[in-house]
């Protein structure tokens, strides 16, 4: 099934999609404006080009607040900075965009170590657990970010450590979790969106349910996509059929690898391990249970305790950054003055410019070009 | 991010919940904790290095079929 | 700043401010302010300098030997220049494996053989334990100049040539190394370049191999001198299978992934297909492949753009910020 990937991607295939997607347009009231939740579905639109074809075709696409790097708060990136950069001894494992944002103390990735310390990225957070036990000289701290996807493979390093005794570790979460910021979105009224894509592995996690509130209280469609262009296509196009019945309800898209219940499995794994909390992102502000942290049981393996780290939140710093109203889809990337001139890849002001999922670095990288 | 990438599994230990899966050829460590009963030969949807979903091959296949129709017709 | 971090060898902006605002400013002569890979001198000569830092030291397809020869010497034949001599500069921590030396000079002297240099003139250096990752390498070399590169004279219709497959280097130094528990059947493409020296004569207008910061990068320093705007067809670029998978699993863009023998190179419309033709004679040209042109109605001068297979166009910029462990 290796050639899947393939049949996915077929160029024949897209533009017959983008053809069936510009009919059904023609017979909708006005350009269908679609919010793709997940940074991953953002960087996948703007890698294939499909952003300006589909442009083309009357559907423009908005980038959600699905970006864990882009939300996560400074004051966490700070928190590793000081660990790293005072403390000897000190491994702090992370993803490689992580090391990238910039705030007041600098970026991990031009951080200068303490001695015998160091940043190391990752792939999996089973390699922080690797380091730990090979390193029994170091402290390990891995500094875990991200959505439902990643949560459940985070929560397990915790338990593992715990399981294990692995005195020498602890984890640093900022763990996200997506249907809150919906709400959050929609409560607001601000939105200008005829719907929603859901982002197909969270889903995978989460199951389709998670997402109901959002057509019966809302009453905004929804379809839940993969990430290959063939299925971010089937997504939009089913999305329009939703917006042409006025019938709005969860469809999904994904359902060779998201199963009615999602994974109950992770869930489990989830709710053994970790605990709501109130959290704030950026942009958005508090959400109330929008986030999750380690239970009591976990503390020794709780970066925050262990370290004595105190992360709170101020509002945002930066002046003129409008990464807020990027996040809730309310403009995109060229409407934000910063965007290419203060704020660029090469020296990124806000967090939408950091991420490689950051609506604003994928804007900038690929550039939507009308072919 | 949701990273996930579809491959084949090709060693299971069953202990520890570990194995390996090979994509395109290329072989990687992977974790196999948030998903039950994994046998070689399963197809699964791999997030840094953690196996998070089965993929249903015969729906895939169809998936496939559906958009293969479709560019033919055009 | 006050002390250097490790970001500024990155190869990405961070560095290129460094270069151009720390250390040029200090010397600042012509020479030095084109940035070239080789500098071209009196005597029709040319002379370029490079230092290897490679970890590990010994990788599928090659180590650090064959690297410091290559690297030299592919620096020479990019900026039109017969490669003929080299120095060797050799700083060795303490400890390092004797045998491990000998396997290095070894492979020092096969490349230099291969590549028809001589290495002239060299140092050694020994450094304590724990100041120095085992071997450093530095090679400096000297070349006859045959060709001038002309990057403004390129124009709508140039075809751009890519000599083989992209990444293999920087992926055989992720699998040696053990990250990421990934597994890939994959060596270097550690090699030298001197096959392509005839084609200077045979119509080449630019040429550079493709190192740090990969296809894309290398091309955007083109699009910056051309005249015209660039363009490449993401289906044309040749990609080998474990390469493909590893981009798709890590998440990395093989356009921004390094190799060590691997050119790019921009021929005139007229000549494109008989410079392919022999370029695909020599084994290391296999998969040599016209992998885009010079454009005329897409786009705008400055910039390079990617046809995807998908049929939408995306632009290219140059890499930001170097992610991989050092690999070369």
């Amino acid at each position: 099934m290796g050639r899947a990937s393939n049949g996915f991607r077929d160029k024949k295939v897209i533009a017959v999609l983008l053809d069936k997607i510009a009919d059904k347009q023609d017979l909708l009231p006005a350009r269908s404006r679609i919010m793709e939740v997940c940074g991953t579905h953002t960087m996948s639109i703007h890698r294939h080009g499909l952003k300006g074809l589909l442009e083309a075709a009357g559907v423009d696409m908005v980038s959600g607040p699905g970006c864990p790097v882009c939300i996560t708060p400074n004051e966490f990136h700070e928190a590793a900075l000081r660990l790293v950069t005072e403390r000897e001894n000190l491994v702090l494992a992370t993803f490689g965009d992580m090391t990238r944002v910039p705030t007041r103390l600098g970026s991990l990735q031009a951080a200068v170590p303490a001695r015998g310390s160091a940043v190391k990225i990752i792939y999996s957070p089973e390699e922080s657990l690797a380091l730990a036990r090979q390193r029994r000289d170091a402290e390990v701290v891995f500094f875990g970010v991200g959505f439902e996807t990643t949560i459940p493979s985070i929560a397990f390093t915790a338990r593992t450590a715990e399981a294990e005794g692995l005195v020498n570790y602890s984890v640093l979460s900022a763990l996200w979790v997506i249907p809150p910021p919906l709400k959050a979105i929609l409560d607001s009224g601000e939105v200008r969106i005829s719907g929603f894509l859901y982002p197909g592995h969270v889903s995978a996690i989460i199951g389709p349910a998670a997402y109901e509130f959002v057509a019966r209280d809302y009453g905004f469609p929804g379809v839940i996509a993969g990430f290959e262009p063939g299925d971010i296509l089937l997504g939009i196009l089913a999305l329009q059929d939703q917006i042409r019945e006025g019938k709005p309800r969860v469809a999904n898209e994904y359902t060779r690898v998201v199963r009615p219940d999602g994974n109950p499995v992770a869930r489990a794994l989830m709710a053994e391990v970790l605990e709501p909390k109130d959290a704030c992102w950026r942009g958005l502000g508090v959400i109330p249970a929008s986030g999750l942290k380690l239970r009591t049981k976990y503390s020794a393996f709780d970066a925050e305790v262990k370290h004595g780290l105190r992360i709170e939140p101020r509002a945002s710093d930066l002046p003129g950054c409008r990464c807020g109203d990027v996040l809730r889809g309310l403009i995109g990337p060229p409407e934000c003055p910063l965007f290419g001139r203060k704020c660029a890849p090469d020296s990124p002001y806000g967090p939408c410019m950091v991420s490689f999922e950051g609506a604003c670095l994928v804007h900038h990288k690929y550039g939507a070009r009308r072919p | 991010m949701c990273l996930g990438i579809p491959s084949k599994v090709i060693e299971v230990d069953e202990a520890f919940k570990t194995g390996r899966i090979d994509y395109l050829g290329t072989k990687v460590k992977t974790n196999f904790a948030l998903l039950d009963d994994i046998k070689i030969g399963d197809w699964v949807i791999v997030h840094a290095g953690f196996a998070i979903s089965r993929l249903d091959e015969a729906d895939a296949l169809e998936t496939l079929d559906i958009l293969r129709e479709m560019a033919d017709k055009a | 700043m006050t002390r250097i971090s490790l970001e500024l060898g990155g190869g990405g902006k961070s560095m290129r401010d460094f270069i151009a605002g720390k250390i040029l400013p200090a010397f600042g002569n012509r020479e030095l302010a084109g940035l070239l890979d080789a500098s071209h001198l009196p005597g029709n000569l040319a002379f370029t300098t490079d230092s290897y830092v490679v970890d590990p030291i010994f990788f599928p397809g090659g180590d650090i030997g064959k690297l410091a020869v290559n690297g030299t010497v592919n620096d020479l034949v990019v900026s039109g220049a017969v490669p003929r001599f080299l120095s060797l500069g050799l700083i060795l921590e303490e400890g390092l494996d004797a045998g491990d030396l000998d396997r290095i000079l070894r492979s020092l002297a096969a490349a230099a053989a291969r590549a028809g240099v001589r290495i002239v003139t060299g140092d050694t250096k020994v450094v304590k334990q724990g100041q120095g990752d085992k071997i450093y390498i530095n090679t400096s070399g000297i070349g006859r100049v045959i060709a001038v590169p002309r990057p403004r004279s390129v124009r709508p219709g140039d075809a751009i040539i890519l000599t083989g497959t992209l990444g293999e280097h920087s992926l055989a130094i992720l699998t040696a190394r053990g990250d990421f528990g990934i597994e890939a059947a994959v060596r270097s493409d550690c090699a030298p370049l001197t096959v392509l020296l005839p084609f200077w004569k045979k119509g080449v207008l630019w040429m550079r191999d493709i190192t740090r910061g990969g296809l894309a990068t290398i091309l955007t320093e083109l699009a910056a001198e051309a005249p015209h705007p660039l363009l490449i067809e993401e289906e044309n670029i040749p990609l080998s299978k474990a390469v493909r998978a590893a981009a798709d699993l890590l998440g990395i863009d093989p356009l921004y992934l390094a190799c060590e023998g691997r050119a790019v190179m921009v021929v005139p419309a007229k000549k494109a297909e008989v410079v392919l033709a022999g370029i695909r004679k020599h084994p290391l040209g296999r998969r040599a492949a016209i992998i885009g042109r010079v454009e005329k109605t897409v786009g705008r001068p400055g910039e390079l753009l990617l046809r995807t297979a998908a049929g939408g166009l995306r632009l290219l910029e140059p890499l930001t910020s170097e992610l991989l462990p050092r690999i070369c």
